[in-house]
């Protein structure tokens, strides 16, 4: 049990690991346990397997400084491999974003006649930015064309992209100053594997400059797209309560979980386990109804926007399925567990994979079309409901945790809850932070990793920033760690903020963390933090603002990523793990410090939690300092 | 922990995770990342060194009648016992060389500094804790293990028997 309560923070998942360890079931855990200890060429980042002149590998303790057979020194292969690991993080990121637009693209012309516009504000606003006139004619022929300029983006090969020029003016000016304005959301992806082909780019800078640029094709690209026209699909979400973690499982309904990333299908799905039909079914079949549950950010798309309960986040997809109660899960991409399957196979549970990206061997794969949506979803929950009956004789457990939630900020809504509808805008933000009852902002975001008490990185990072006052947004697995413990809820303020913060979380009725959405929602804390410059009184470019980002629990490139698109936009970001870098002393310190010069941005690693926050904090107080702010109220 | 180190030759890689992992437990904070920032930098004491197409770590065999002890003109080289590891205390070392000259594998190696000789300690401070020395540990493939020889050696005539094909039933079968 000790090396249990190692492994994760959460009681639920705690109970779900001691079951894993009885039925000698692997999990994450114990497969990382059986990697140690991992290798150290690539923990440094120090190994090419570029050309077949290699594999290279750069000898850290090595006599003379080595290179590999091409020539490339340490240097060149770190920065390489970390901007494709950035360029694989785009690459998620934009193609669901991509997903999005086509789905969007179909609704308008009539083709898929599940979806539809409903979020005419968003539309519109969009119309606008990209110079779609709008006159009498009908959201579908608006969206049609919106449709259209966004998927151009994607193949852009003149000019620069035009979401970025949302950000402050200054920043934009940098951008293109240091020469990182993104020009086409895939061009970027699509250079980096070019530079980081044998023999092209080895001025580790002016690699790493480039990562930059994709990384901001990325964020404020393909992922802000994601946001965007999502939105305009699903709508923009607005203040929400749910339930979370593994206890929002049903020991009488039948159990579907919906794991992955986009709205498409599972949003669908929500429509779906509400006919009639299934529902006759599936009382027919002895179950007293559907419960539907999310998992990762697919669940944070149907959260946000229907109130569908979240059963966890990346480390619990595997105890999900050990509670023995999940009649059928599906995926459709990224961060699936490959694992998934031999757990599955321990319990009744049904897998279904729905993306043609994502398939697995032996596992039921119904492929999702948009045109189709609604048929697909209902085929879907009806094999769920099928598969209802085969739980008999499986031992259930499920934990009885489950914590309410507050979710559903966004950009554009966040000031009506600080302002109050008579008075939208971010102004009493603003004031807030400029009068000292709020220190600053943090955007804590990113996944899990067994590397880190699963859940603790989150949480203890998260309190320990509202104790001293610092307003936290949330994104993606640390949206829902936040949520299970209990700290998306408004009460939470009293429990855990510093004075200044509850004051203003006990004003306008809000949780002192606030939940913004899922990964590509990162989108949204760019926009947030772009409306607050815009306001006014706290400098004129993000990275003058007394904020800063943090990932205590990353592991995915897309990770990598969104850390670097923070930097990029002017954040000081500390990762719970090391990037892959370390093997150049070079590369280290340019990302560590000299960046911060040229971007105003930089990255710094630290994996305990308390003191992480502590160097946002430092980060904070300091920015806060240059822009002259009165001492905080209470301290 | 007693034993000697065994190398399969057939699973070796050549990745040098074995290498990476005899500096770092060799280094003053015996962590990773911190190692690689020490100065000076720690050294590993086995090496991979390929042979035709195969690799194979090679480290100190601990000889039990070990050259290396034998010519050592300031006993600075000793071994702590039948069985156990040839050991290096490095303040009698005048960095004579001569040990290394005498060794049949070439395992031998000077400090970076040039001053004193380095050399496989078979992970004492590990071995006493019951932990597998450093390089046995890191092997992805278990290339690298460590066994008493009785086990090495029950286990050989266990292989042997098992490709052992007499010509002629020895047992009549009835």
């Amino acid at each position: 049990m000790a090396e249990i309560k190692e492994r994760s923070i959460d009681p639920a998942s705690q109970k779900l690991l001691k079951r894993a360890k009885e039925q000698d079931i692997m999990t994450a855990w114990d497969r990382h346990d059986a990697m140690q200890p991992q290798c150290g060429f690539g923990r440094l980042g120090i190994c090419c397997r570029n050309c077949s002149m290699g594999p290279c590998r750069i000898d850290p303790f090595a006599e003379e400084e080595q290179t590999g057979v091409c020539g490339a020194s340490a240097d060149t292969i770190v920065a390489r491999n970390f901007i494709r690991m950035i360029a694989g993080g785009a690459a998620a990121h934009s193609d669901h974003g991509r997903d999005i637009t086509h789905a969007l693209m179909l609704t308008a012309q009539g083709e898929a006649d599940a979806y539809g516009v409903k979020d005419e504000v968003k539309l519109k606003a969009l119309a606008d930015e990209y110079g779609i006139k709008i006159n009498e004619r009908g959201k579908e022929e608006v969206a049609r064309e919106l449709a259209e300029k966004i998927f151009a983006e994607f193949g852009r090969q003149h000019g620069e992209l035009r979401m970025p020029l949302r950000a402050p003016e200054k920043r934009v000016k940098l951008w293109k100053e240091s020469g990182v304005m993104p020009r086409g959301i895939d061009r970027e992806i699509v250079e980096t594997m070019h530079r980081t082909h044998i023999g092209v780019d080895n001025d580790y800078k002016n690699i790493l400059m480039h990562g930059f640029r994709t990384a901001l094709s990325d964020g404020w690209g393909g992922s802000m797209v994601a946001t965007d026209l999502s939105d305009v699909l699903f709508k923009t979400p607005e203040p929400i309560l749910a339930r979370s973690n593994l206890g929002t499982l049903s020991p009488d309904e039948v159990n579907v979980v919906v794991h992955g990333h986009e709205p498409t299908l599972s949003d669908i799905v929500v429509d779906a386990v509400r006919d009639p039909e299934i529902v006759k079914l599936a009382k027919k079949n002895g179950a007293k109804g559907i419960n539907l549950v999310g998992m990762c950010c697919t669940a944070t798309e149907i959260l946000m926007r229907h109130g569908i309960p979240v059963a966890g986040n990346f480390l619990q997809q595997e105890l999900a399925i050990l509670t023995g109660a999940v009649d059928l899960m599906m995926v459709d991409v990224q961060c699936i567990m490959p694992a998934l399957s031999s757990v599955a196979t321990a319990f009744h549970t049904k897998l279904v994979t729905t993306s043609p990206k994502n398939k697995a061997p032996g596992v039921t794969h119904v492929e999702f079309k948009e045109e189709e949506a609604y048929d697909i979803a209902k085929k879907i929950i009806k094999m769920a409901v099928e598969n209802f009956p085969n739980r008999n004789g499986h031992d259930i457990q499920i934990p009885e945790e489950n914590e309410d939630l507050v979710a559903g900020f966004a950009a554009e809504n966040v000031y009506n809850f600080l302002g109050g509808t008579y008075r939208a805008t971010y102004r009493p933000l603003n004031d807030a932070i400029i009068q000292g009852r709020i220190r600053g902002l943090a955007g804590v975001v990113g996944c899990n990793n067994p590397k880190i008490k699963h859940n603790f990185g989150h949480v203890e990072m998260s309190k320990e920033l509202i104790k001293n006052d610092v307003l936290v947004v949330v994104t993606g697995c640390t949206a829902i760690a936040d949520a299970e413990a209990g700290l998306l809820q408004p009460e939470a303020a009293f429990e855990y903020a510093g004075k200044g913060l509850q004051e203003i979380c006990e004003t306008v009725g809000i949780p002192p963390v606030l939940h913004v959405g899922s990964c590509v929602d990162n989108s949204r804390i760019l926009m947030a933090l772009t409306n607050v410059v815009l306001e006014g009184g706290l400098g004129e470019d993000i990275s003058d603002l007394p904020a800063a980002g943090a990932a205590p629990e990353w592991m995915s490139e897309k990770a990598v990523s969104i850390a670097s698109y923070f930097l990029a936009s002017g954040l000081f970001t500390v990762l719970g793990v090391p990037f892959p870098i370390l093997g150049s002393k070079n590369v280290t310190n340019f990302l560590c410090h000299d960046i911060e010069n040229i971007l105003g941005g930089k990255f710094a690693f630290e994996a305990d939690p308390i003191k992480a926050a502590h160097l946002m904090i430092d980060h904070i107080n300091k920015k806060r300092q240059a822009l002259k702010l009165r001492p905080m109220m209470y301290q | 922990m007693k034993g000697i180190i065994v190398v399969d030759i057939e699973r070796c890689l050549g990745c040098r995770s074995c290498e990476i992992a005899c500096a770092v437990e060799h280094s003053v904070s015996k962590d990773l990342f911190e190692a690689i920032e020490e100065a000076p930098l720690p050294q590993y004491r086995v090496t991979v060194e390929a042979a035709g197409k195969l690799s194979a770590p090679l480290q100190c065999r601990h000889c039990e009648d070990a050259p290396c002890v034998k010519v050592c003109p300031t006993h600075a080289l000793e071994k702590v016992g039948p069985g156990q590891s040839v050991t290096i205390k490095e303040e009698l070392c005048i960095g004579c060389k001569w040990c290394i000259l005498v060794c049949p594998f070439g395992v031998i190696g000077m400090d970076r500094a040039g001053k004193v000789i380095i050399k496989c300690d078979l992970c004492l401070e590990r071995t006493e804790a019951g932990k597998l020395p450093a390089c046995v540990e890191a092997c992805p493939t278990g290339a690298l293990n460590f066994q008493e020889l009785r086990e090495v050696t029950k286990k050989r005539r266990k292989e042997f028997l098992v490709d052992f094909k007499p010509q002629k039933p020895l047992v009549k079968e009835e």
